[in-house]
């Protein structure tokens, strides 16, 4: 599914070029959920941007492909459409622009990349109505600009819910579980175990030990500057919880 | 390749993709090139117009001749040589005026078609064209080509027709209300068109009278090198209500076309009049500027009466430069004036719009929100008045000025002026400045949305205030507009 080969990307800063990616690899095979844990610092949400295309970085070596698809040749629109998903540690407001509109503008943007037919407005609006009520969404909310006056918690469900209507392959979680309260993390945590299924991947990055309890990882691994330092399964998140993140910036140093 | 460059290299290959930028061929009929009193009369006689008419003409001609450009505005362009255009021509199929559909000439009505202006009235009630009727007058260069649904708003008692035609047919109201709002001498355009006016519509609303449909002009500049002077002329009487819509598109052309229209409203006790502009004349070459219209347009309303409301919406996208000010004078006590405008320049265009709001009676309200998008190398100003006279007891205004900046080569501009001389006034200004945000434009490509749609989807956020003043007819089409307007604008 996702392979991610000696990727190493750099950005531009007012102190000259810093690469934050130095060399990262990473297998995530269908069906499977993939935890990637670390300190501040370590490159966990550029890591998601780069996946993503975000322009401010750039990659200078290694490859990612999903499904053989070289996604690195892609622009970000055409990522997503090839089927990745990232749910944004910050969501972004838009005014003005809401919810339904947004969603519907996405869905079939997508669709049309994919050159499947554009869903005419009551088929998205009984999509939208029927992932909201799983997601325990009010419609209400469909009418709000997106992500404006959003609680840290509506946040987050909407880009679960986002998730839910794209139907993509493969999934990113940037620090899903910040900013949440204990039930928050549990109804976003259902959402997302609520989609996990034998032919889509997770990469769920957290700082924290506590998403992961929610959401089961197969495989978890530790990013410490710039590099995948160790892999694991689920109990080395335990483990980190314990004794924290030291020993992998001695290592890495 | 970075999102930027490649966006740059797609809107390369759409550059000037106006797509209204398409020429008539058809055979005209023009005055000799050149302003003169002979052109005055000219024109005059072409339309058969009583001699009352010619001698108002001929006196705004004279008075135009002293009167001073304005030159306040924050617009540059080279003096414009009024000898060196043609201030009517007609296509000659027209012949005596607006006349039924089946005998418009059938290249006039393809090239409406093109433009996506339901004409055929039958299609339209039989629900052929998917939308509510609308009752449109056709303005093409200087004549008015067509007028549809007439007949059935004569049973309801409303006038709608070409100013032409109102001249002739209804002098007595031709007479009380033409230059009552916007007088000849009000400034050296409006007075230009005094001078020569061509064609352009009139409504008259009865009391009591709910106008049963939108009302619309439809206005199209197609010959090379000619002005369009259009004058319209609303007058909705006690109690009556009309919500009337413009539209104005032009072929691409390297020359500039000067277009200065003068609009009066006049509201009676208890009336209320929506005007609604969507504005898409030639902005000029993207890269150069060469070409494009001259769009100078004196627009005012008049609360005569109480309890009157006029809204001012528009959407200006077009012209190589705009220079307007839809303006209410508010007359009558608790009359109400509204003004939501977007204006959206790109490549070399230049904007200087906003309104003025005059309390002159007693709890008098006005509310102003103006939304610029500024891209490209453009300018887009916005220049307001709020002034409260001294009776104005009472008198509150409400003015949103937010700028929205695409890129770091263009200009906003604000300039409010509020002249408040009663103090029981109370007024009330935000202003904001923003540029569009890389976070939003990078959410919405992560969700498929391509960049030029995700700028259009963020634009119209931005607008959506003023968008949903629009008819809903017509908020779809705007909306495509903006999109439309913005591309090559990201980089």
């Amino acid at each position: 599914m996702l392979h991610i080969k000696d990727l190493r990307a750099s950005i531009e800063t007012d102190e000259g070029t810093v690469e934050i990616l130095k060399g990262v690899s990473l297998d995530v095979p269908a069906g499977q959920v993939h935890a990637i844990m670390g300190p501040n610092g370590a490159g966990k949400s550029t890591l998601s941007y780069v996946l993503a295309g975000r322009e401010d970085y750039e990659v200078t070596k290694g490859s990612v492909t999903l499904d053989g698809v070289d996604l690195l040749a892609l622009a970000p629109e055409e990522r997503a459409a090839a089927g990745l998903f990232l749910a944004f540690q910050y969501p972004v407001e838009i005014p003005g622009v809401n919810m339904s509109t947004f969603l519907k503008t996405a869905i079939n943007a997508v669709r049309k990349q994919r050159g499947e037919e554009e869903l005419d407005a009551l088929a998205m609006l009984k999509r939208i109505k029927a992932t909201c009520a799983k997601l325990d969404i009010s419609d209400d909310m469909m009418k709000r600009a997106v992500n404006v006056g959003f609680s840290g918690g509506e946040k987050k469900r909407n880009e679960v819910l986002q998730m839910a209507m794209l139907e993509p392959k493969f999934c990113v979680l940037d620090e899903t579980d910040s900013g949440l309260d204990i039930d928050a993390l549990r109804v976003v945590a259902d959402g997302v175990n609520a989609m996990r299924s034998p032919d889509r991947g997770f990469l769920v990055i957290t700082h924290y030990q506590r998403l992961l309890d929610y959401i089961q990882p197969d495989v978890v691994h530790v990013l410490a500057k710039g590099k995948i330092v160790k892999t694991g399964g689920p109990e080395l998140a335990k483990e980190l919880e314990d004794k924290g993140y030291a020993e992998f910036l001695d290592e890495a140093a | 390749m970075s999102i930027s460059e490649k966006t740059i290299a797609t809107v390369a290959d759409m550059a000037g993709r106006y797509e209204a930028g398409f020429v008539t061929d058809i055979e005209t009929d023009k005055a000799p090139k050149g302003l003169s009193e002979d052109i005055v009369r000219f024109i005059s006689a072409k339309k058969d117009e009583p001699e009352w008419m010619l001698e108002w003409r001929l006196k705004a001609y004279r008075r135009w001749l002293e009167m001073p450009e304005p030159e306040w505005a924050k617009v540059e362009f080279p003096p414009i040589d009024y000898q060196d255009a043609y201030y009517y021509a007609a296509p000659k199929s027209a012949g005596e005026g607006p006349k039924s559909l089946d005998e418009v000439d059938p290249k006039l009505l393809e090239t409406y078609e093109k433009l996506g202006i339901p004409l055929r009235e039958q299609e339209i009630l039989a629900g052929v064209q998917d939308r509510s009727p609308v009752a449109v007058d056709v303005v093409f260069d200087s004549v008015s080509v067509a007028t549809t649904f007439k007949e059935k708003l004569k049973e309801a008692g409303v006038i709608f027709c070409s100013i032409s035609e109102a001249i002739k047919e209804h002098p007595e109201l031709v007479k009380k209300y033409m230059g009552s709002v916007v007088p000849p001498g009000d400034n050296k355009h409006a007075c230009l068109n005094s001078a020569v006016f061509t064609d352009g519509s009139f409504v008259y609303i009865p009391p009591g009278v709910r106008c049963p449909m939108e009302l619309s002009t439809y206005f199209r500049i197609n010959e090379l090198n000619t002005g369009q002077f259009e004058r319209t002329l609303i007058i909705a009487d006690k109690g009556s209500y009309v919500s009337y819509l413009e539209g104005c598109t032009a072929p691409m052309r390297d020359e500039n076309q000067l277009h200065a229209a003068v609009v009066e409203l006049i509201a009676h006790d208890d009336a209320e009049i929506k005007y609604s502009t969507v504005q898409n004349w030639y902005p000029g070459d993207f890269e150069t500027g060469k070409g494009g219209v001259y769009n100078f347009v004196t627009k005012r309303a008049l609360c005569e009466g109480r309890n009157s409301k006029v809204s001012w919406t528009q959407v200006e996208t077009g012209s190589a430069i705009t220079w307007k000010y839809p303006s209410c004078i508010l007359k009558g006590d608790n009359s109400q004036g509204e003004f939501y405008s977007v204006a959206i320049t790109n490549g070399r265009q230049q904007a200087d719009t906003g309104t003025k709001m005059i309390h002159i009676g007693k709890n008098t309200k006005s509310r102003i929100v103006s939304k610029g998008i500024s891209a490209g190398h453009s300018n887009s100003t916005y220049r307001g008045l709020v002034k409260i006279l001294p009776k104005a007891e009472g008198a509150r205004n409400f003015t949103q000025c937010d700028s929205l900046l695409i890129g770091d080569q263009c200009g906003a501009h604000t300039v409010p002026y509020i002249e408040s001389r009663n103090k029981s006034a109370n007024l009330e200004h935000e202003a904001t400045t923003s540029k569009i945000s890389e976070d939003q434009l990078f959410y919405c490509m992560q969700r498929g949305i391509s960049e030029e749609e995700a700028l259009a989807l963020i634009v119209n956020g931005f607008a959506r205030e003023v968008m949903q003043h629009l008819p809903m007819e017509f908020a779809v089409e705007a909306q495509k507009l903006v999109g439309i307007s913005l591309e090559g604008s990201v980089g």
